[in-house]
């Protein structure tokens, strides 16, 4: 550690080149604030008034040349100054007022974020060691003292413990050894050293998850909430698996797989009302509505590059949402549908305490105490058992015919097309197979709410699960999963911070994309190997090649 | 035939602004083949510096309608070329040579940003703004009362847009910028071979297609009158569709097809129903892409293996 910055302190720092670039920072910092922070339209009785916020774009500029100086620092080796330095900012900003809570945020990030650069700078224990200690001392349970034993407490501690003792034991590496300082690329083959053992560890890590999921609902800490949480995960998992196939098999960009998702809710929710017919008939159905509206969508598109389709795609997801909110005679237009039946217990019971359907009422049947809980379980375990599905059929359709050749088209059209492959043929089978999984998860969504309108249908929906499938690195099974943690996980814990919500949402995803392009769990492992060649032979079980090429491909030089 | 006209003159001004912005994404999706989600943002950020600017105008007690309008301008193209030159160094340049997708998803990140930032500081409420330029010429009348008008916004939108497009395609052609954009649309790698600096030729289109989609922005806040956060979304999508349509790639085709989207939208609007008009839009575009996938005036391009 200190051999840096030995080394570096002979040399004089480049004070006025220093400052220019700083300053250049600031100045755009504050040319990006003086227009949208510094002046602000508020609603006045006469009309738009408007009220002037001057010191928090000076406040924003000052951070910013404050931040860019630092980093100007680590590349010239002061980095342990810096760390220590930022370390202690992050310390104060925690502490000190700021004009609003933004700010303070921004400030913190700000901190957090030149910490760790020049941890990496130092060496890769410590940059580790810092990350962990960050980990330890955000889900630590010492934030929430008080209030009773929640699932989110237990699993927060587990991790920050977990995250301290990383932290001790890197921290002594740091301290014994002078590593050298971590590339940008070192980092980057470490974390594909990471995604390759997850990869690998995910054949055993998955039943686990599995058993895990199944006995959630009756582990003491599992309560209406977190149960409800869980719901929702799933929900965003098996959407992920859905797309997965189209984007991740298949290499086809589609942004508007929520389309799907909304023609499987309205399905259910119509057929529902107006026929009065049950979740387990109506499930099949809307699933094959969902499938044939991606035929009947697919058959014109799927001749088309890359990036026509993507639009495409955006453009009839953006159809369905018109159409649902301008046909009000069918679909009840902007408000929705509401009073959307319940699922029955396969057709057996009902989960009211009195039902009037004339089935008999779950808790009696099974000579229970009556509790709400029981059809949350039931969601839980549907949604849990559909998700499923589409799991194992991605698994096992990657060794059929059609699988092999969803992946082989990703990897190169024309050639395909030279070995006789049916092009349209096999696309047009992953999309609608992909909408009738989404239908699926649609008819779900609108039993579980009970309501649906067409606002659940935005374009923000597509990108969300896009986003999932992305971030986790096109083609990986597991990648879904963990990506579904952070993108949907992540800002329930923070739902206190409401509006901030969507804001970090959007950053969150432009910094991951940066850290890691490919997504995280992204790591190129053919499905398939030729017997004695590349050795191993092994089928790699949660993996997919991860596609970006493929799609890349389309325009590569 | 006074209706129809009426609607032609209605349906030009709104292909005047589609153009404005899809020439943005054509631009960008010619130098570096990404589609820039946040390029709608970036018109609606240029709308929301409109309205604030007019309003410290106002406060200021500058009233004189072509100064306004020409200070409204020159503010909205600056600060929010500041905005599209800022996104492209931070969410796409340390992008440029990964897969396909990561940049779209930064973009689509940088979009829900962008979106909630100024959802955030500015409210969610919609921001109304009374007319700037009001009147208009009376151009004739029909035997049962209906005029056409043509107001003078939308001749000032008009005309501002040929003005604009021609001094760009000067650009374009004529000046060194212009012939290291088009360098490096080709092949980036041989422009920087030769001497072209190739980020800050990207940057600069940004910064262009940012101040274009500003234009946009001013416009259509004098032209509603009214603005929210969410305005961006729908019209970059359309913009987008008119790039496509147009050919992507192809400035005259970028103009061109937003023309064609605001003409099909008024058309539809006036004789079959307002609410199906996005439908409309999307339908064409469809049956564009399976007829001539290469639009309009684009070139079609060759599979090479």
């Amino acid at each position: 550690m200190t051999a840096i910055s030995e080394s570096a302190a002979g040399r004089a720092l480049p004070w006025p080149s220093m400052l220019r670039e700083s300053g250049l920072a600031a100045f755009v910092a504050l040319l990006l604030t003086v227009p949208l922070v510094g002046f602000r339209t508020v609603d006045r009785p006469t009309g738009l008034g408007i009220s002037t916020r001057f010191d928090e774009v000076l406040a924003a500029a000052a951070l910013v040349f404050i931040g860019r100086l630092g980093l100007c620092l680590v590349n010239e080796g002061r980095a342990l100054l810096v760390m220590v330095l930022s370390i202690l900012a992050l310390a104060v900003s925690a502490f000190v007022g700021f004009p609003t809570e933004a700010l303070k945020v921004i400030a913190m990030g700000g901190a957090f974020v030149i910490s760790l650069r020049a941890a990496m700078k130092i060496n890769g224990d410590a940059a580790i060691t810092l990350a962990a200690v960050y980990v330890a001392l955000f889900l630590g349970p010492w934030l929430q003292l008080g209030g009773g034993v929640t699932l989110w407490l237990v699993a927060k501690s587990v991790i920050a413990a977990a995250a301290l003792a990383v932290a001790v034991w890197r921290g002594l590496h740091a301290w014994r050894k002078h590593g050298a300082p971590v590339s940008l690329a070192d980092r980057d083959k470490a974390m594909d050293r990471i995604a390759v053992k997850v990869q690998q560890a995910s054949r055993f890590l998955g039943p686990v998850g599995i058993a895990f999921a199944l006995i959630f609902p009756f582990l003491p800490i599992a309560d209406r909430v977190s149960i409800d949480i869980g719901i929702l995960l799933l929900t965003y998992i098996m959407l992920g698996w859905g797309l997965n196939i189209v984007v991740g098999l298949a290499g086809l960009l589609d942004l508007g797989y929520v389309a799907f998702y909304a023609v499987g809710a309205y399905s259910y929710a119509l057929l529902a009302t107006y026929f009065g017919w049950g979740f387990w008939i109506c499930l099949p159905l809307a699933g094959v509505l969902a499938a044939l509206s991606g035929v009947l969508l697919g058959f014109p598109v799927l001749r088309l590059r890359g990036d026509y389709f993507a639009i495409v795609t955006l453009g009839f997801g953006e159809i369905i949402r018109v159409i649902l909110i301008n046909w009000y005679q069918f679909t009840g237009g902007p408000n929705g549908i509401s009073g959307i039946p319940r699922p029955s217990f396969f057709g057996l019971a009902e989960f009211n305490r009195n039902p009037t359907g004339g089935l008999p009422s779950f808790h009696e049947m099974f000579g229970l105490e009556f509790s709400s809980l029981h059809r949350i379980i039931f969601l839980y375990y549907l949604i849990l058992a559909l998700a499923l599905v589409v799991n194992l059929f991605t698994l096992r359709v990657r060794k059929l015919p059609m699988g092999r050749a969803w992946e082989a088209l990703r990897e190169d059209d024309i050639a395909c097309s030279s070995l006789g492959i049916n092009r349209t043929n096999m696309k047009l089978g992953a999309f609608a197979i992909a909408a009738m999984f989404g239908g699926f998860a649609g008819s779900f969504f609108a039993t579980r709410q009970g309501f649906i309108s067409p606002e659940s249908f935005t374009f923000i929906e597509s990108a969300i699960i896009l986003a999932i499938v992305v971030l986790g690195g096109m083609g990986s099974q597991v990648g879904v999963v963990v990506a579904t943690f952070i993108v949907i996980g992540l800002p329930e814990m923070f739902r206190e911070l409401e509006q901030y919500r969507m804001v970090a949402f959007g950053m969150g995803m432009v910094l991951i994309m940066l850290w890691r392009p490919r997504g995280l769990l992204a790591h190129r492992d053919p499905t398939i190997r030729l017997q004695g060649y590349g050795g191993g032979g092994t089928p790699a079980a949660g993996t997919a090649a991860a596609g970006g090429e493929a799609i890349a491909g389309g325009r590569a030089k | 035939m006074e209706y129809f006209l009426q609607q032609l003159i209605n349906g030009l001004t709104l292909g005047a602004i589609y153009g404005l912005i899809a020439i943005g994404y054509t631009m960008v999706y010619g130098i570096i083949g990404m589609i820039n989600f946040a390029h709608g943002e970036i018109y609606m950020i240029g709308a929301f510096i409109a309205v604030i600017t007019f309003l410290v105008l106002g406060t200021v007690g500058i009233t004189w309608v072509p100064l306004m309008l020409l200070v409204v301008l020159i503010m909205a193209m600056l600060f929010t070329a500041v905005y599209g030159w800022t996104i492209e160094r931070i969410a796409y340049r340390p992008l440029r040579n990964s897969p396909r997708l990561a940049p779209l998803i930064s973009a689509i990140g940088m979009s829900i940003f962008l979106q909630n930032y100024v959802q955030l500081l500015q409210g969610a409420r919609v921001k109304p703004l009374p007319p700037v330029v009001p009147g208009g010429f009376s151009l004739m009348e029909r035997a049962d009362g209906f005029v056409v008008q043509i107001s003078y916004l939308q001749l000032t939108i008009i005309l501002l847009t040929v003005a604009l497009m021609y001094g760009f395609t000067q650009i374009i052609q004529r000046t060194e910028l212009g012939r290291a954009q088009r360098a490096c649309e080709q092949d980036k790698t041989m422009a920087g071979l030769l001497g072209v600096n190739v980020d800050r030729t990207i940057s600069l289109t940004f910064v262009m297609g940012a101040a274009l989609a500003a234009v946009a922005g001013v416009m259509v806040t004098l032209y509603y009158g009214v603005i929210d956060f969410y305005i961006g979304f729908l019209a970059g999508v359309k913009a987008f569709t008119a790039a496509v349509l147009g050919g992507i790639g192809s400035l005259p085709g970028a103009m061109l097809g937003g023309l064609f989207i605001g003409l099909i939208e008024a058309f539809w609007s006036a004789y079959f129903t307002i609410e199906y008009k996005d439908v409309a839009t999307f339908s064409i575009l469809v049956l564009v892409l399976i007829f001539r996938p290469s639009g309009l005036l684009g070139r079609p391009e060759i599979e090479k293996v």
